[in-house]
């Protein structure tokens, strides 16, 4: 037990748990946003997983890492423009219209990625984001070093949290997003053009989306391999519910899911005879508590799956 | 300025339903045509060896209905499940499930007299789909969780549930691979065709055709799952207990898609590995959803997905196309038909904007 309490062991595991909570940030807030404006997109998992592709292909090709994270936005972006499409213009199922984002997103990352590399033995790697060692604060005892010893997207994720969260409650935007997930008709009524706000918040969350996958091939690992994604669009859907639509909850539960994350990687390395399945089962059966009762919340927002089609109203 | 709106129409005749899925799969097909020429495919030659590399061999007609089964069981238990407004979109997961309840009797029932233990591995594998899927049924009839998330949460704990047992107690003695020992002979299902693996599960899983479209049309309970999926309310004032018809909805569409993990384990891997789904659950709903949740729509669907699935492998061979253009065909063609399913219920009208 020695091992468990060593300072590089809890530096290491502090340092990992930021890591591994990074993309799941980006995801979250990206879903935040989007279901705020009452439509889940279930065309999360595929989103990332086309980010994580561009983002590393672009970067294969131009050698600048920045220009695949861009890249990988505006993919994230096109594609949840597609979702907009379908889920809000045609009004269509939100649950099958992401389903099939994700299935066409999935197939597409696969088969771009083959025809550009093939299938070769070694695959092929970048020079992934180097982490940034902040001054003084990497200095602090034991939390310095995991906690300021990082990759410059994982800063841009913690200061997102701050950022989207004066944006949906402080700001005129965030009004507008949040009367639209609540109750379209009013919006409607007081001149808010509901299908333009959800639209733009489904092509700025896939944009976030796009950047959490690009995490994952450009910093994480330096390589694309095609279970790289890993469910962790569906962890970032459940973080969302167990965060209460809330950014700072959500990253919270971010957080939680990194933690485990990264503590089951520590300990198989460790050789310790914990299966770290059981670890990984943890944050999804949470969830799933956290599921039970919410619909009585006041937190969901009331016009979540329900499409707005004005003419119906006898408009 | 002239804008678009849509407006309910008349219900289509008949014919329409069949004509829908058709017309779908062109204009999938039509679509299709990019990433092939993105690919540097010859358009044409890229399609006959797709159908060719499908239906041109005997080997490769039969193995076709061998990529059919799996997809027609899944498809079946998503539509049978979707018809009742029941989102399960769990259907990976309780093929894991039955796949790893076919494994565990499957390596253990040697001493079993011989013809008791495919019996036995079917009706376990169906009610492990079953009782897995009914998990979420409980939680949305009791506690009101939405289902859609609860099944696809459920997935990943089954996956998981899955990697903790072929790395511990189900893992093959002296591996160090997340896989099981080889099932007994018994447990294995019967090859029905010489030189070829069309096996037992495929008239399995026609005769599950048979069934799920008995139970719907012919049955009360099918009548009840149909009127709980049109409105529940109405179905409650009925009389209906929608309570126990979604828990019996559920229990039936993870048993099917139970079965489907039973066939993939005992007619094509005969051990668990991590990999034995490539994803047939999720495929299961666009086939679901191209087949208009009807059984014979399902049926036809799933076969077109295995052509696809089993021609793209020709087809990358001799064109050099990635083989993964098959995903791109399969999400393609989800959201054609659901645009085409659109417009069996709006059509489009121009309208002068002031």
């Amino acid at each position: 037990m020695n091992e468990i309490l060593n300072v590089a062991f809890v530096s290491g595991l502090i340092g990992a748990t930021m890591r591994m909570a990074t993309p799941i940030i980006f995801a979250t807030l990206g879903e935040i946003i989007v279901e705020r404006s009452g439509v889940l997109n279930l065309g999360i998992e595929g989103i990332m997983l086309m980010g994580a592709m561009t983002g590393f292909l672009v970067t294969f090709a131009s050698g600048s890492i920045w220009l695949g994270v861009f890249s990988a936005a505006i993919v994230g972006m096109i594609l949840g423009f597609l979702m907009a499409f379908l889920a809000v213009h045609l009004g269509l199922s939100q649950h099958v219209s992401g389903l099939g984002i994700t299935l066409f997103a999935t197939g597409l990352a696969m088969f771009i990625y083959r025809l550009h590399f093939g299938s070769p033995t070694v695959p092929p790697i970048i020079q992934p984001f180097k982490q940034i060692a902040i001054p003084v604060l990497s200095e602090i005892p034991i939390i310095g070093r995991g906690l300021f010893t990082q990759y410059s997207l994982t800063y841009i994720a913690w200061l997102l949290i701050p950022v989207i969260s004066v944006l949906l409650y402080k700001t005129q935007i965030g009004l507008k997003i949040r009367t639209v997930g609540e109750n379209p008709v009013v919006a409607d009524t007081v001149g808010v053009n509901v299908t333009l706000t959800r639209t733009l918040c489904l092509v700025g969350g896939g944009a976030l989306m796009g950047i959490g996958g690009s995490f994952l091939t450009l910093a994480h690992q330096n390589m694309f391999l095609i279970d790289v994604i890993g469910g962790r669009g569906w962890v970032a859907i459940a973080m969302v519910i167990f965060g209460n639509w809330d950014p700072f909850k959500g990253a919270l539960g971010a957080l939680i899911f990194g933690f485990l994350d990264g503590l089951q990687l520590r300990l198989q390395g460790m050789g310790i005879a914990i299966s770290f399945h059981i670890f990984l089962m943890i944050p999804y059966l949470l969830t799933i508590v956290a599921l039970i009762g919410v619909s009585r919340r006041a937190a969901v927002p009331a016009s979540l799956l329900k499409p707005y089609r004005r003419e119906e109203k006898g408009g | 300025m002239i804008g678009f709106r849509l407006v309910k129409r008349k219900p289509l005749p008949g014919w329409a339903i069949i004509l829908i899925p058709i017309a779908a799969i062109i204009v999938t097909l039509i679509l299709s045509a990019i990433p092939i020429l993105m690919a540097g495919g010859h358009l044409w030659k890229s399609y006959y060896y797709l159908f060719y590399g499908a239906l041109g061999t005997r080997f490769n007609f039969l193995e076709t209905f061998v990529k059919a089964s799996p997809l027609l069981m899944t498809g079946l238990a998503v539509a049978f499940a979707f018809r009742a407004k029941f989102w399960n979109i769990g259907a990976e997961g309780q093929l894991l499930a039955g796949a790893l309840t076919a494994t565990a009797l499957g390596v253990s029932l040697g001493g079993v007299s011989k013809p008791l233990v495919l019996p036995i591995i079917i009706a376990a594998g169906f009610l492990a789909g079953g009782i897995w899927a009914s998990i979420p049924a409980l939680l949305k009839t009791k506690l009101k969780v939405d289902d859609v998330v609860s099944t696809l949460l459920l997935n990943y704990v089954m996956i998981h549930i899955m990697g903790a047992l072929l790395f511990g107690p189900l893992q093959q003695p002296g591996s160090s691979w997340p896989r099981s020992m080889a099932i007994v002979e018994a447990a294995c299902y019967p090859i029905l065709m010489a030189r070829s693996r069309f096996h037992m599960g495929i008239p399995l899983a026609l005769f599950a055709v048979l069934v799920v479209w008995f139970i719907n049309k012919r049955t009360i309970f099918g009548y009840q799952s149909k009127a709980v999926g049109v409105n529940i309310r109405a179905a409650n004032f009925g009389g209906i207990n929608t309570t126990s018809v979604i828990l019996w909805t559920a229990l039936i569409s993870g048993g099917l898609a139970g079965l489907a993990g039973v066939g993939e384990l005992c007619a094509i891997q005969y051990r668990l590995i991590m990999d034995i789904s490539p994803g047939y659950g999720y495929s299961g709903i666009v086939i679901a959803m191209l087949g208009n949740l009807h059984p014979i729509g399902v049926l036809l669907s799933s076969l077109f997905f295995s052509v696809i699935i089993v021609g793209a492998q020709t087809m990358s061979r001799m064109t050099g196309v990635p083989t993964y253009i098959a995903e791109v065909i399969q999400g393609t063609s989800l959201m054609v038909m659901l645009i085409f399913l659109l417009f069996t219920e709006y059509r489009i009208r121009m309208v002068r904007k002031p």
